[in-house]
């Protein structure tokens, strides 16, 4: 197996709060690995500075073999690494299938194109079919509950056939049902070979889903391991019981 | 185009273009050349304000370029009168790429901080009009040379250039919205950083919005500045203009097709009309205001977009009582159909 995104010694500094400190994990290629931590652990943040949101003042990240000088969030997802929100964000007034369109990418030929080629509706229809969101293709995007938005985020980042995707608490404020449904979609891609790099609060979800878990606390990686590891390491029930 | 769209485009354009060798008076043509111009810059606002979600306040400076370039190009003479209309899209790419440094640093800025540094564009390029007096002709002015019309059809060439750049405007517009660029400027509009975040060119979508919209209004102040022959950098470069541009597109609804025209078809005949009442005093401003006020607490949407989003509630309705719990039908998987009964809004 080999690395497909590495980071090391990545800083954050907010004033004189240090939310992320000298961090340094790496994700293996076809792995679904999470990375959980307390509130304030600094995983959001981390997140944010691997997919160029947010400048790091330290570090050194790798993506496919290639160091990123200077991430550029459109440059990196057109290198193949997606990101989800935790929020869900979507574009509210293009309709669920426009929203999978422009997330897929095109050309500078095709920005002078039509606003949906043929392609496009194929590519997109095939996406709304496994996602199960056909019948609501054509309504806007803000007509979606919470859930379902969370589902089109997911299924929209997948649109560029990325190798790693970075999932922001994918199941947060979902229900039971829709938690089951992401997980589904969640193997099913990764059996298709995707990566995954899951930030997740739902800890049964996390124990039975992802294999290596990486730990932050206080912007550092205490523990990395497999979950059964992870469970029962000291240093990961202190940080999430207190000292 | 949908059919009902090419009918509508149809109609409203052969109109104007008959209504010309119709009409007697001239103060008539008179006003829809105003009403066409700012039809056509109230469009090309549209692109980078409503579209982009860039609400410039800075337009008024590209119009005063244009004005001032066929002002400058034709001072002494203007040939057979057609020429500075062929003129004109050399002034709009001009104007465009003159745009294309200044956008790329104001679009750095977003929403009300980008309207302010827009603002003070408009006041810089009033103020070099002033001051650059072997150019502009300072506060002196600086006049066209008379074209040799005729009398009795002086206003159609002007009429037709006008009404020639709403068309090209409202070509643009939707062309706009039925490309990939219309697609990504909604998106840019909606989540600029999540637009970044899934490749879209979020850069060059809003310089080409903002370019094609500058050059469109460069080119209206051109055909301005040649129908009213004489130019002082207060009015060629007005915040007033500006400000209709802006007034009509959120009257007629932003990001719509017809919404700044229809902005426009009303806003101007009553500015002039509250002109005729109150003459030339600033009362119309006053009257602006109430506009704007009301705009913004009764339809803060716009006319067209309040308009067609009750039709489509009406026909949902009517749809929803035809068929009775739709939803219970569609093939949707367990989780779905629960939320999304959830989800009423």
């Amino acid at each position: 197996m080999t690395a497909l995104l590495e980071v090391g010694g990545l800083s954050k500094r907010f004033g004189g709060v240090t939310a992320v400190d000298d961090c340094t994990f790496s994700v293996e290629e076809g792995t679904i690995t999470a990375l959980i931590g307390p509130n304030g652990s600094g995983k959001t943040t981390a997140f944010n500075m691997i997919t160029g949101y947010l400048k790091s003042d330290a570090g050194v990240i790798r993506f496919d073999g290639h160091r990123i000088e200077n991430p550029c969030p459109a440059l990196l997802y057109r290198k193949g690494l997606s990101r989800t929100f935790q929020q869900a964000r979507i574009f509210p007034e293009l309709s669920v299938e426009e929203n999978l369109v422009i997330a897929a990418g095109y050309s500078w030929r095709g920005l002078f194109g039509a606003r949906l080629t043929k392609i496009d509706r194929l590519w997109a229809g095939e996406m709304l079919e496994e996602f199960r969101l056909s019948a609501l293709a054509d309504l806007p995007a803000a007509d979606l509950s919470y859930g379902q938005r969370k589902l089109l985020e997911f299924a929209a980042v997948l649109m560029s056939r990325p190798k790693l995707v970075l999932l922001d608490e994918p199941t947060a404020g979902v229900n039971p049902v829709m938690i089951d449904t992401m997980e589904r979609h969640i193997r099913a891609r990764h059996k298709e070979g995707v990566t995954f790099l899951i930030v997740e609060h739902d800890m049964q979800l996390v124990m039975r889903l992802c294999d290596p878990v990486i730990v932050l606390d206080r912007g550092a990686t205490i523990a990395t391991g497999a979950p059964a590891d992870v469970q029962i390491n000291p240093l990961v029930l202190d940080a999430y019981l207190g000292d | 185009m949908s059919r009902v769209g090419l009918v509508h485009a149809v109609v409203f354009f052969g109109a104007l273009t008959l209504l010309p060798f119709g009409v007697g008076p001239q103060w008539i043509l008179n006003l829809l050349i105003f009403t066409l111009m700012y039809a056509s810059l109230a469009s090309a606002w549209n692109l980078v304000g409503g579209y982009a979600g860039y609400p410039s306040l800075g337009h008024a400076a590209f119009f005063g370029v244009g004005a001032y370039a066929i002002a400058i190009l034709f001072e002494n003479s203007v040939g057979d009168g057609y020429l500075p209309f062929f003129v004109l899209p050399l002034i709009g790419v001009g104007a465009a790429l003159l745009s294309v440094p200044i956008g790329w640093i104001a679009m750095r800025t977003r929403a009300d901080v980008f309207a302010i540094v827009t603002i003070t564009l408009l006041f810089m390029a009033q103020t070099l009009a002033f001051n650059l007096r072997s150019v502009t002709g300072g506060a002196q002015g600086l006049g066209v040379a008379g074209p040799p019309f005729s009398a009795d059809t002086y206003n159609r060439p002007f009429y037709f250039a006008m009404l020639a750049l709403l068309a090209l405007a409202m070509g643009v517009s939707f062309y706009f919205r039925r490309s990939k660029l219309g697609l990504s400027l909604s998106a840019v509009r909606a989540d600029e950083d999540k637009a970044h975040g899934v490749g879209v060119r979020v850069t060059g979508v809003k310089l080409i919005a903002f370019a094609t919209s500058v050059g469109i209004t460069a080119m209206v102040g051109g055909v301005w500045a040649y129908y009213v022959g004489f130019i002082y950098p207060q009015f060629a470069v007005d915040p007033l203009i500006t400000i209709g541009m802006v007034l009509m597109t959120f009257l007629g609804g932003r990001a719509t097709l017809w919404g700044p025209v229809i902005g426009a078809f009303i806003l101007v005949p009553a500015q002039q009309y509250f002109a005729y009442e109150y003459g030339a005093s600033q009362v119309y401003l006053l009257a602006y205001a109430a506009i704007f006020l009301v705009v913004m607490l009764l339809l803060p949407r716009g006319i067209l977009p309040t308009i067609t989003d009750r039709l489509r509630d009406r026909r949902k309705r009517t749809l929803r009582q035809a068929t009775e719990f739709p939803e219970e039908n569609t093939p949707q998987d367990a989780g779905i159909v629960g939320e999304r009964q959830g989800a009423a809004r």
